[in-house]
């Protein structure tokens, strides 16, 4: 994988580089070397706490984005044993922006369903830069119908700029898919687990995102439009993106405030991209955690209670004065 | 909306005095009609049949019967969460929507009867910010499903939307999860859901409560669709086909039940609501 960088990890990216140029003549033998490398190095952790500790919203859309992030197959090799991939929608074809399959978490099945967006040219027009056709959804939802059958719990993975815009997929309804979706998760028999790794564009991330618990990783973003789209309906400029991030707060940090997720992940520092391992192990004991404490619920119980969690979703007034 | 024709009247100093708002241009044919036969055609253009946009409480006068419709929910007012600005504030944006269509939000909910048979009704209105679902337009459709399932009566939509309240950011997307977690158990009591699709609806509400009718219904040449038609133009950089994403392209791809006049709407409905009704209520 090339590793590619983001404006502003620029100057980080330039003093690691020179750090490593000097690790590689450090023969041992040079005392002011040596210095000097303690030196850089405590100078780029110094640089890159601060750089991370003060991201804007644009910024961490863009972290979101990044070319290098680990998207769902990454994760799945690094937290799933044994993934069995199951294909197609049963009525139309198999869509590959959405993927999903059979696998164990610490010794646990479960039915995996996820965006895939891909990572070299071929691979992103096979998965549609991540973005499904109805058919995605609708296998996504053939899947979860298996999961409730077998009582097996769902963890879906979202990353998607959205929902595929095609003529196609008008013509088989995407809106429906995505509807019924909704209303599917809403009700759906067993656990669901939802992990927001980087994108969660619109309608799109959220035909995959109902369900019992919400993780979202520390630099994803979960929006109602992209911000560029935002930007050119509102400013008629999508060079105004920036300030539609910043104004629509889509951010793990501001979500959780919402209510719209409960369990934010943190992310090793300088982003998962830095390092995808680091990243899947907290990950990974996150979903253990959250799955082993919805599996004690009866089910009964467990759909009162997402009932719940959406039917309180909002902020209003009531003419009392009272905002709830 | 239609009435720009005679805007420029009090500036023009010569101009003939026309009763104000008696005619008026038709949208599609483009034709000069007369305003009080629209009017009498329920707002559908007696020359070529097109069907104009109506504010939620006309609707409301031609679906139900006269003097039963009650209101619940008019207690609820958006909030500016996000202190969202764009050209303009949220909030001033509320403000003006509220004058102009004299209500508190986008859509309206309550009880009503239709030749007699009682139901629970949510109409979106598109003069209020495009019929955009916030938390309000969420809260009271869901809560519309509700009091349907309270009351075992049948649930009636009427959609007429650009999709989600992009001011209310995040929020707004999850009330598409709302409404039709409210649907689900609906459907779950064997209550019927009548959706009729209105011009336009689109986005977020398609992508929710609009496409789970049991029944979906739609107004002729009414635009339905997940994705508006510039953007799929923009992401495939292709002309669309003429009549693409119109009522009778989702019809014609299995996406609608039918396509109903306004004239016709409140027989058909009748004639659903009594053949769906016949089934009782089971809480199983
Ligand atoms: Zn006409």
């Amino acid at each position: 994988m090339i590793l590619q960088y983001l404006d502003f990890e620029k100057p980080i990216i330039d003093l690691e580089n020179r750090l490593e140029q000097l690790r590689r003549v450090d023969d041992g033998t040079d005392k002011n070397l040596r210095e000097e490398i303690a030196k850089l190095d405590k100078k780029i952790g110094k640089i890159r706490k601060e750089v991370f500790s003060n991201l804007t919203r644009w910024q961490i859309t863009q972290l979101a984005r990044h070319p290098n992030r680990p998207y769902m197959l990454d994760y799945v090799n690094l937290c799933f044993k044994t993934f069995l991939e199951i294909h197609g929608d049963r009525a139309f074809r198999d869509d590959p922006p959405v993927v999903s399959g059979f696998a164990e978490l610490e010794g646990e099945r479960v039915l995996i369903i996820g965006q895939q967006k891909g990572r070299n040219t071929t691979e992103k027009i096979r998965r549609n830069f991540g973005m499904a056709n109805p058919e995605g959804y609708r296998k996504a939802l053939r899947v979860m119908k298996l999961a409730e059958k077998f009582r097996l719990p769902v963890i879906t993975f979202i990353d998607t700029p959205g929902a595929f815009p095609g003529i196609g997929a008008e013509e088989r309804g995407q809106s429906e898919a995505i509807a019924r979706n909704l209303l599917e998760m809403a009700r759906l028999k067993t656990p669901i687990l939802v992990v927001v790794i980087g994108e969660g564009g619109s309608g799109g991330a959220l035909a995959l995102g109902v369900g019992d618990e919400i993780l979202m990783m520390e630099y994803a973003i979960y929006s109602v439009i992209s911000p560029e789209g935002c930007a050119s309906i509102l400013w008629r400029d999508t060079a105004r993106a920036e300030t539609a991030a910043e104004m629509m707060k889509i951010t793990a940090v501001d979500l959780k405030k919402f209510g719209v997720v409960d369990r934010i992940i943190p992310e090793p520092l300088g982003g998962a991209h830095r390092d995808h391992k680091a990243a899947a192990d907290v990950l990974k004991i996150a979903m253990v955690e959250s799955l082993s404490s919805l599996r004690g619920l009866p089910i009964p119980q467990l759909l009162d209670r997402r009932y719940a969690k959406y039917r309180d979703i909002g902020l209003l007034k009531r003419k009392a004065g009272s905002t709830g | 909306m239609a009435i720009r024709l005679f805007r420029r009247k009090e500036e023009g100093e010569k101009r003939i005095k026309i009763p104000e708002g008696m005619w008026i241009k038709c949208d599609a044919c483009l034709e000069i009609i007369y305003k009080p036969e629209v009017e009498r055609n329920l707002n559908v253009c007696p020359k070529c049949n097109y069907h104009f946009r109506i504010p939620a409480m006309e609707r409301i006068r031609s679906a139900t019967d006269e003097g039963t419709f009650q209101e619940f929910g008019d207690d609820l007012e958006s909030v500016d969460m996000l202190t969202f600005t764009d050209t303009k504030k949220y909030t001033d944006r509320l403000k003006e929507s509220k004058k102009k269509t004299g209500r508190k939000e986008a859509v309206i909910t309550g009880t009503a009867k239709i030749n007699g048979i009682d139901i629970v009704l949510s109409v979106l209105d598109f003069e209020f910010l495009g019929g955009s679902m916030g938390c309000v337009v969420g809260e009271k459709v869901a809560a519309s499903a509700e009091v349907a399932r309270e009351l075992a009566r049948p649930l009636l939509i009427f959609s007429a939307s650009g999709g989600a309240r992009m001011q209310e950011g995040t929020l707004s997307l999850m009330q598409m999860a709302k409404t039709s977690a409210a649907l689900a158990r609906l459907s779950d009591d064997h209550l019927p859901f009548i959706s009729v699709l209105t011009d336009p609806t689109t986005g977020g509400v398609a992508a929710s409560f609009a496409m789970l009718g049991d029944i979906i219904i739609s107004e002729p040449g009414a635009l339905i669709g997940f994705a508006g038609p510039r953007v799929i133009e923009q992401t495939i950089k292709q002309k669309l086909p003429e009549g693409f994403q119109r009522a009778e392209f989702l019809l014609e791809h299995g996406m609608i039940d039918m396509i109903v006049e306004r004239t016709r709407l409140k027989p058909t409905l009748t004639q659903i609501l009594r053949f769906l009704a016949r089934t009782s209520p089971q809480g199983s």
